[in-house]
């Protein structure tokens, strides 16, 4: 039988988390993407696409992660099409991110006084002109602390992936654990890792919210 | 033929109805000055005029481009607004405000754009300014800025929505200057402003307004001196 020493298993808890990480930034990269998308839909003057993305918004904040990735992973393989589970966490990931994203940037986009809005209109900018070079740019100042402040919520969200095989941080704690039977030592280290991971955003966001509020 | 047509124009928000019926034509090269209480309707009426407000009947007509009908763009173009709270660009300096719209809306080269914002900010006094962000000007400078950047587009007509009222007393007069040098040289103004004093001598129509109608409308110093009704005559008092 093959002895786990404390280094060994730090070691594979450390590359696992790799994955982690790697996951947290496509997850985050793609969910931002496609909430600037869903932003612009849930603050257009269409109430169709108001309504459609507000319906998006409220299907994936209202409904656990976890159930979005078993709709995913299973759902789509009903249709014949194989799914692995790196694509099922990374499509969950970024719709629930997204919904999320495009939720506080609605907040911060709504919170430019409406002069902006009229000033721009005014000097006969379209809506995608005055959203680019006046509103935007001013919101975007705003959403830089709580966007990043977000940020650890997807990092913790992708700890979810493991429930579908996607060998992660937490996937491979419990496979560690399995081998080992030392749940509270893996354990810890798992949460140790996550707060490593965390803890430096949570900070940089309140420093964040802090010099920007001071500077307007 | 006038310049701005504004015919029996009826806007109500649900079922308060502000204005009930206003026709007013202003020529071109008028510096038309509208007073009257608030509440009276004027800064609505102004905003019909491009847009910001929509009416439920009559019509208005810009160089012949009729509101509601004419794409807002277009119209947008020709009608330049400045409002109360100055509302510029908090992110952009002050000849960036300027040469927001001349880059984006006309397509204007930005090295062109960059000198008609210089001599703009060199005609409202504002030279040095160029830039400063305009949380480093006061306020009399601020408003300056958002006249320089409505003229940038060139419009045929300039609104300016009680654009004093937000200024301490001392900077009043600077703005004023700089919309006298526009009247002077023949732009024309439509102005909602408790100024009466400049609604007199730079003024050449004077339009009282008084729930929500056109209560009077003349020359400003005949209005002034000979108020036709109680209303006029108890607003020039009370304004003095």
């Amino acid at each position: 039988m093959i002895e786990f020493s404390f280094a060994i298993i730090l070691e594979n808890l450390l590359l696992a988390t790799r994955w982690t990480i790697l996951l947290s930034l496509i997850a985050f990269v793609s969910g931002g993407l496609v909430g600037l998308l869903v932003l612009f839909g849930r603050v257009s003057k269409h109430e169709v696409l108001r309504l459609l993305t507000a319906g998006y918004i409220e299907f994936f904040q209202g409904t656990p992660l976890l159930m979005q990735l078993f709709l995913l992973f299973f759902g789509i393989a009903l249709f014949g099409v194989e799914v692995s589970p790196w694509v099922a966490a990374w499509l969950a990931l970024t719709f629930w991110t997204s919904a999320f994203l495009s939720e506080i940037w609605r907040g911060c986009v709504e919170s430019v006084p409406r002069g902006q809005w009229e000033a721009s209109g005014t000097l006969a900018m379209t809506y995608l002109e005055q959203m680019r070079y006046v509103i935007l740019p001013q919101a975007m100042r705003i959403a830089v602390a709580p966007t990043v402040g977000f940020s650890v919520q997807v990092i913790k969200g992708t700890a979810l992936a493991s429930i579908i095989g996607f060998v992660e941080l937490t996937k491979a704690g419990t496979m560690l654990n399995n081998a080992t039977f030392r749940p509270f030592l893996v354990y810890s280290l798992v949460a140790l890792i996550y707060f490593c991971l965390c803890f430096p955003l949570s900070w940089c966001s309140k420093r964040l919210e802090a010099r920007l509020n001071v500077a307007r | 033929m006038s310049l701005v047509d504004i015919q029996d124009v009826r806007k109500s928000f649900g079922p308060l109805e502000v204005l009930k019926g206003v026709s007013i034509e202003i020529g071109r090269g008028d510096v038309a000055a509208i007073i009257g209480r608030s509440g009276s309707g004027k800064s609505t009426l102004l905003r019909c005029i491009n847009g910001l407000e929509e009416f439920q009947s009559g019509a208005i007509s810009v160089d012949g481009m009729m509101v509601g009908k004419t794409d807002l763009r277009t119209l947008r173009r020709h009608v330049g607004m400045v409002f109360q709270q100055f509302n510029l660009f908090p992110h952009l300096t002050a000849g960036e405000n300027v040469m927001l719209a001349p880059t984006v809306v006309a397509k204007l080269q930005k090295g062109e754009a960059r000198d008609r914002a210089a001599a703009l900010l060199e005609k409202v006094g504002l030279a040095g300014k160029f830039d400063a962000y305009p949380s480093q000007l006061s306020g009399g400078q601020q408003q300056r800025v958002a006249i320089a950047r409505a003229l940038a587009m060139e419009p045929t007509v300039l609104l300016c929505d009680e654009i004093t009222s937000a200024l301490d007393p001392e900077l009043v007069n600077e703005v004023l200057r700089v919309v006298e040098q526009l009247a002077s040289e023949g732009m024309t103004l439509i102005l909602v402003t408790h100024e009466m004093r400049f609604a007199r001598d730079v003024g050449t129509k004077l339009i009282f307004m008084h729930q929500g109608r056109v209560h009077e409308e003349g020359a400003p110093k005949t209005l002034f001196a000979h108020p036709q009704t109680p209303e006029l005559a108890q607003f020039v008092t009370g304004a003095h």
